[in-house]
């Protein structure tokens, strides 16, 4: 029974947390599952990788690659460039998700931009357990994005879209994230360096391919920039 | 599709596998019962802030200066999402406030 109880305050916990990403993900998944099916694909196609993918980015790349010849190497190599940046939320989350026993296996796999950023800063309320909390915050997030890529595949071409705007409530998500993890810390030399290297990066190599020159140039300053960093603390 | 099922189905599964590299592979260098390095742990302290710009300037990156509403709607519903925010701290009304703004603008105005 206190098994039950612990579920509980953690999902009640955990909810509240995700009621943007409910918006976010009902939007952009229902706008894939949509694109999907006017493609002609059956419903099982967006649904089957909300499940096993679960990333947005990749999945909308993915509709395009299916259309297209057979290419498996295309496929993995493409996976592995759009989704580099995990490989980040890995390193930052390798403490968080410890000794978390099963759960961590789930943890990761469902980690995309918005479970991690969502785990990444959100406070566990005290008396919640941390790996439930944890868990459903991810299961949620993969419900929504499940259930909305379902709707779209089986809606199809039945339904028009006069929400023109709302996919903005992602990037207003991620604002708003930025700005607490601003607010938490002291200094802000790293927040700085992940804008500027973005943006720079951004316009030196086009939307397609920043990502990487991106991460890399963030990696390269925050390695050689690790000393005053370290010394003027003050992260959170 | 010019794909068959099976040949979907390969390009689907590859597409999870690249992706679930990618979430596993930190893990799985520097396991639970190990300490991890001391340089690690301080990326794992420094990259949170980077990665957050980063996501920013991701949502933002079709967004063109030079042409069409040069960027006007999605600063100004920056600038409400951040205001809303410092003001109240409450972040489902400043995401809620700033995609409100967004829709309004970019169905009305531009």
């Amino acid at each position: 029974m206190r098994q039950t109880g612990t579920r509980r305050r953690a999902l009640a916990a955990a909810f509240p947390n995700t009621i943007p990403i409910l918006a976010g993900f009902c939007f952009l998944g229902m706008a894939h599952g949509l694109l999907m099916a006017r493609s002609g694909f059956h419903w099982l196609y967006p649904t089957l990788m909300a499940i096993v993918v679960f990333g947005g980015s990749l999945e909308y790349v993915a509709m395009e690659m299916l259309l297209s010849a057979f290419d498996p190497l295309a496929a993995i190599a493409t996976a592995l460039l759009v989704q580099a940046r995990h490989l980040f939320y890995g390193v930052a989350m390798l403490d968080k998700y410890k000794g978390l026993g099963w759960k961590r296996f789930y943890l990761i796999f469902g980690m995309c931009d918005e479970s991690f950023s969502i785990n990444c800063t959100a406070q566990v309320p005290e008396g919640v357990d941390r790996g439930w909390f944890y868990f459903f915050v991810t299961l949620l997030d993969q419900c929504y994005w499940v259930t909305a890529n379902l709707i779209g595949g089986l809606l199809g071409s039945l339904i028009t879209f006069d929400t023109q705007g709302l996919d903005f409530v992602m990037t207003a998500m991620f604002v708003v994230i930025f700005l607490e993890q601003w607010l938490k810390e002291r200094r802000h030399s790293t927040a700085v360096i992940g804008l500027g290297a973005s943006a720079l990066s951004l316009v030196l190599f086009g939307p397609d391919r920043f990502l990487l020159p991106a991460m890399a140039c963030i990696l390269f300053l925050l390695t050689v920039l690790r000393g005053p960093i370290e010394k003027a603390g003050g992260l959170a | 599709m010019t794909m068959t099922t099976a040949q979907a189905a390969i390009t689907i599964a590859l597409l999870a596998l690249g992706t679930m590299a990618t979430r596993f592979l930190p893990f799985l260098i520097f396991r639970d019962n190990k300490p991890t390095p001391r340089y690690i742990q301080y990326l794992g302290k420094a990259l949170p802030a980077a990665i957050f710009g980063m996501l920013v300037v991701y949502c933002l990156k079709n967004v063109s200066i030079l042409s069409g509403s040069h960027g006007l709607p999605e600063l100004a519903a920056i600038l409400v999402t951040g205001g809303l925010h410092l003001w109240k701290r409450q972040m489902i009304l400043s995401i809620i406030g700033g995609t409100v703004c967004y829709m309004l603008l970019v169905q009305l105005v531009f």
